[in-house]
Parts: structure tokens; C-alpha cells; sequence
């Protein structure tokens, strides 16, 4: 909590207005420049691609598109969105990011509560255990021939299981769950909880800005994730949007890969590739901003003490 | 508080290991499904690379068929293709690290300056924000930004200019590969050291503002020395993904192709390639076993020197 605290009382310290120096003036103006320069840069290709999926193909073939849609129009959004394969990708990423954000929520909390309490002599093991598969993993082909002799190809689990849990956010929440207060939660007991209950009805809505943070992190893991798709699910029916996004933008000219032919989505125009990019983007540039607050608090309370 | 856990720690020392999980059971069984996932889903797979030392067969059991000893170690030692994607890897990760980690930091600092409470949150908002987008967005914009129809080919016509198809020349990648990485996570590596300066006592810059000290040196005096545990810390991270992949595999498999292997191709697609794509299992482990092994030994190393010279490190 001290990170917490001492950030607060830093908003109070109002630095002394006695005399600012000709050279920190400068510094500010130069500063201010150097940030609007730095926002733009990374707003212009979002900006340039909402224009382009409003804008004509011809249009942005003769290059006349910026950051203005040049011959505006709804067409390309109305023939993406009325496309069937397109709401079923859609659909399964929906599926596939609810479904695997609480099974992972489930898991790592349940995981981080445990490391949490300094009093279990066993994680002195674990603990070790699972940090030491943040620096040594076991490689791409081991994962993927394990997923494969699970019989796990093709399914739902095979895009959600690899990643179920991440070590980082683990640690995370422990700092997060070692700073609910110890007399809540023996009161808890008194009042007749069971430990699990304690976990639930008062460790977990205390952790609210800990759990909205992991939710938006595990959220936009599976919303972004073609690569297991790519490799585990085979049949067209199962595919996330991101999947499909990778198909048409990258199109034939990854040669090495073994999908399916890819000879047609090579022409999709450029318009309808951004649309879809902005579709997909959507979802998380709506949230992100509400979840913002929390996630920086999250990543000061565990990231600063390593 | 922390007193009295210490006094507790001490207190389960003295009784028997079986009747400390008895009782402290529901904790322990809060574990189970967590634990068994980082056996089957982390350590397997580590067990799982004994298939480089052993002959793989498709649909064979996960620990392959028959010993083979060296033989896929001898055979990537005197592979050109995978010399290359190992010097693309250093490459590639050594130069983004060279530029990302200053930016990151001096961002982060200027950032730190900036006393418009609205006017940061909106820079910080906005620098956030392309972490989150997917890999696969981001390759789309660079190749919609670098088509040849494209607005950077547009700026370098007006300016009388050649158009030229950055996607397809091997000499652009790691300007491309870097590029998009400071666009992408500039923003994002700042939370840490910003947390690390919100952390310093607001007294020491008080103490520094009375003894005279301007902005600058305040900050060279204070705010540096105060957040060098978090630079040291994350530079060792760094440092032990310099072979690895880390967020790097994505990017390149998504924005390369066979035109510009010569200079993007890196360990990890290799592996992907020769695995996955052709079959060759054991083959492709042995050479992801090397690399895993390299960074390992290079997170090691970052971390002792960093803990004999600067007393802090990641264990």
C-alpha cells in the first residue's frame, strides 16, 4: 500500500512557485511540443485506418486518404457486418474471451490468494515453482505436441488452456491480496465463513480494482490471439475474428503456412481490411479507458517492490 | 503487523509439517487445480524437450520414440539458415532494446514533468493504448501505412521521391521490426518508472528545492539514483529475452516472408517452421531448447553482475 499512499501525497506537494528559471520555461514548451508530437504518431494509424474503412476503394488506391475518409460511406461496415462467416468469427472470439477470461480469472486468483499468505510453509516451494516458467518455458513444439496427444485439437480448449494462467499477473495479485487487511478476514471467520468463504465474500470484492485489471489484461490476451488458433483449431467454424484478420491481411505471402489456400483473400481491398481491423479494435478501445485507472494502480502495487 | 507474522511464521515452523497442512487444508486445496495446470500446461512441456535427444515420429508419445543422442544438436550447428535467424534474433532484440529502453525511460521522466494533471492523463491514455491492440492489427497498419499507395510513400513523392515497397526489401525490416515496437509499447514501458518516481519521498525534493537545487538537477540527483532498482531490474528482464522471442515472434511471422528472411527471420520462426511446417519435431525442439537455454544463462549472468555491482536483482 505505501506506493499507494506516497503517490498521494505527492499530488499534494505543490512545487515551490517562487522563480522558474528562463531555461525550465523552454523545457516546458519544448516538452508540451514533444507530447502532441508523440500523441499524434500514435493516434494518426488508428485514425488513418477508421478513415480508410469509410473511405472508397478507389480512393484509397489512388492514395487520396489521410486521416479524412474521402468519399464517405456505410457500405464496406454494412457488407462486413452482414457477412455470416464474419459474425461467426465474431461470435467465437465473444465465446472464446468470456469463457477463457473467467476460467483464468478462476484459476490465478485462486492460485495468487494461497502465494499470498506468508504463513504457508509449502510456498516456500511453490512459489519458486511457478516463477521459475516465467524465465524457462518449454518451447513451442513440446506445447504443441502436448496439446495434440491431449486429443485437445480442434477444440475450444486448446485455445484457451495454453494460456490459462500468466505467472506475471499471478504475482500481481498476490501483492494485491497480502494488502487485504489480516482482521477482515479473521472476522470473516468469526462470523462463521469458511476459509473458501472468506475468499469469496470478502477477499474478492475488496480486490475489485486488482480483478478489473486482470480482467481487461486476459480479456484482450484471448480478444488478440490468432497464433493458437492458427495452430490448434482447423476447421473454418471455430476461427476468432483475429484469426480470420490474419488471413486476409497477411494473405498468401507467408508461404510456410499450411492452412488453407489463401489465393482469393490476397485481393481483399484495403477498405474492407481496415474495417474489420477497426471492428475487432472496437471492443477494447471502449474499455480500456474505464479500466485504465485500475490498471495502473495494479501494475504500481506489484510492479515497483520485485 | 509484519511483526506478527513473523512471529506466526515462526510459531508453523515449530509444528509438524502433515499438521500444518491439516490444518491449513482449504489453502492448500485452493492450489490443486492451479498447480496441476503449471504441471500438465508448463513442466510437461519442459519434459516434453527431451524429444530433441530422441527420434519424434507424428502421433508418437510426447517423449518420442528412440534415443538419437546429438544428432539434431550437430545437425543446427552446421545449419546456415539457423546461423542466420540466430543472428536476426541478437539483431533484431539488441538494436529495439538500444532504442526502446532510453526512449522509455526519458518519456517517462518528461512525462513526470508534465504538471497539467488532464493534459498527462490524456498523453498517458493515449501512449497506453497500442499495447493492447492485437499483434495482428498492428501488422495490418503497417501494411497499410507502407503500401506503395500508402501515406509514408506519399510523403516520400511529394517530396520527389521513389516509391519504395518496404514489406518486400530485406534492408527495411529491423528499421520496420523497431519502429513499430517503440510505437506499440513506449507508452506502456513507462507505468513502472512512473510508479517508481510516485514512490520517492516528496521530502527529498524538498530538501533538494531548499539546497538550490532546478529541475534538472533534481532530477539527476534524486528521481535517478531513486529509480535505479527498477531500471536495473528491468534491464536484467531485457537482457534475458535478448535471444529469445518474447513478443517478437508474432510480429516477425506476421510481417515477414521468404523476400525478407535474410534479415527477419528469427530463432523462433525458424523453429515454427521447421516443426510445425515441415515435421521435423526433434529437430525444431533441439534448436528452441538451444535458445531457451541461452537466455536462461544470459538472465543469470544479467543477474548476478547486477547484484554484486548494484545490490538489487530479480531473486
Amino acid at each position: 500500500m505505501s506506493v499507494l499512499i506516497s503517490a498521494k501525497q505527492n499530488k499534494k506537494y505543490v512545487p515551490s512557485k517562487i522563480k522558474e528559471s528562463n531555461s525550465y520555461k523552454v523545457f516546458k514548451v519544448f516538452n508540451t511540443i514533444l507530447m502532441i508530437i508523440i500523441s499524434i504518431a500514435t493516434l494518426y494509424p488508428f485514425l488513418y485506418l477508421v478513415a480508410q474503412s469509410f473511405s472508397s476503394e478507389a480512393a484509397i488506391i489512388k492514395g487520396q486518404v489521410s486521416i479524412f475518409p474521402v468519399d464517405f460511406n456505410l457500405v464496406t461496415y454494412k457488407s462486413v457486418i452482414a457477412k455470416g462467416d464474419f459474425q461467426r468469427y465474431y461470435l467465437n472470439t465473444v465465446i472464446y474471451a468470456v469463457l477463457g477470461t473467467i476460467a483464468s480469472l478462476f484459476t490465478s486468483s485462486i492460485l495468487a490468494y494461497p502465494l499470498s499468505k506468508p504463513h504457508l510453509r509449502l510456498n516456500k516451494f511453490f512459489g519458486p515453482f511457478i516463477i521459475f516458467t516465467m524465465y524457462f518455458g518449454g518451447g513451442l513444439i513440446p506445447n504443441y505436441v502436448l496439446i495434440n496427444n491431449l486429443g485437445l485439437r480442434n477444440t475450444v480448449a486448446a485455445f484457451i488452456l495454453p494460456g490459462l494462467v500468466g505467472t506475471y499477473y499471478v504475482l500481481l495479485m498476490r501483492s494485491f491480496f497480502a494488502n487485504v487487511p489480516q482482521e477482515l478476514e479473521e472476522a470473516g471467520e468469526i462470523d462463521g465463513l469458511s476459509k473458501f468463504g472468506v475468499f469469496f465474500k470478502i477477499v474478492l470484492p475488496l480486490s475489485k480494482p486488482i480483478m478489473a485489471t486482470m480482467t481487461l489484461f486476459y480479456m484482450a490476451g484471448y480478444w488478440s490471439n490468432w497464433f493458437t488458433a492458427f495452430l490448434y483449431l482447423d476447421s473454418r467454424e471455430k476461427w476468432p475474428v483475429a484469426y480470420y484478420l490474419r488471413q486476409i491481411i497477411i494473405g498468401a505471402s507467408t508461404s510456410a503456412n499450411p492452412g488453407a489456400a489463401n489465393a482469393e483473400t490476397m485481393q481483399i481491398a484495403a477498405n474492407i481490411k481496415s474495417c474489420c481491423m477497426v471492428l475487432m479494435a472496437v471492443p477494447i478501445i471502449c474499455v480500456y479507458p474505464f479500466i485504465q485507472k485500475y490498471f495502473v494502480q495494479g501494475m504500481m502495487l506489484g510492479g515497483v517492490k520485485e | 503487523m509484519k511483526k506478527e507474522q513473523a512471529a506466526k511464521t515462526k510459531k508453523a515452523k515449530q509444528e509438524p509439517l502433515l499438521r500444518h497442512i491439516k490444518r491449513n487444508w482449504h489453502l492448500y486445496a485452493f492450489l490443486v487445480i492451479p498447480v496441476a495446470y503449471y504441471v500438465i500446461f508448463r513442466y510437461i512441456p519442459m519434459f516434453g524437450n527431451i524429444i530433441a535427444f530422441r527420434r519424434y515420429r507424428a502421433g508418437s508419445n510426447i517423449f518420442g520414440d528412440e534415443w538419437s543422442g546429438l544428432k539434431y544438436f550437430k545437425q543446427f550447428m552446421g545449419d546456415q539458415s539457423f546461423w542466420r535467424a540466430f543472428k536476426n534474433t541478437l539483431t533484431l532484440n539488441f538494436s529495439y532494446l538500444l532504442i526502446r529502453f532510453p526512449a522509455t525511460l526519458i518519456f517517462a521522466l518528461l512525462l513526470n514533468e508534465i504538471r497539467c494533471l488532464p493534459w498527462k492523463k490524456f498523453v498517458q491514455t493515449v501512449s497506453y493504448l497500442p499495447h493492447f491492440i492485437s499483434m495482428v492489427i498492428v501488422a495490418g497498419m503497417v501494411k497499410e501505412l507502407l503500401s506503395t499507395n500508402g501515406p509514408i510513400n506519399k510523403l516520400l513523392m511529394s517530396m520527389g521521391k521513389e516509391t519504395i515497397s518496404f514489406i518486400a526489401l530485406p534492408q527495411w525490416f529491423p528499421t520496420i521490426f523497431v519502429g513499430s515496437g517503440i510505437w506499440q509499447g513506449l507508452g506502456w514501458g513507462t507505468i513502472l518508472y512512473l510508479a517508481a518516481i510516485a514512490g520517492i519521498s516528496p521530502s527529498l525534493y524538498e530538501a533538494a528545492t531548499v539546497d538550490g537545487a532546478n529541475r534538472f538537477k533534481r532530477v539527476w540527483h534524486i528521481t535517478l539514483p531513486c529509480i535505479l532498482p527498477t531500471i536495473t531490474t528491468l534491464l536484467i528482464l531485457d537482457i534475458g529475452g535478448l535471444v529469445g522471442s518474447g513478443g517478437a515472434f508474432e510480429k516477425v511471422f506476421l510481417l515477414y516472408n521468404p523476400m525478407t528472411y535474410e534479415t527477419a527471420d528469427i530463432v523462433s520462426t525458424y523453429v515454427y517452421r521447421m516443426g510445425v511446417g515441415s515435421g521435423n519435431y526433434s529437430y525444431a525442439t533441439a534448436v528452441g531448447l538451444f535458445e531457451g537455454i541461452i537466455n536462461l544463462v544470459l538472465l543469470m549472468t544479467a543477474n548476478i553482475i547486477s547484484k554484486k555491482t548494484t545490490e538489487s536483482g530479480l531473486w
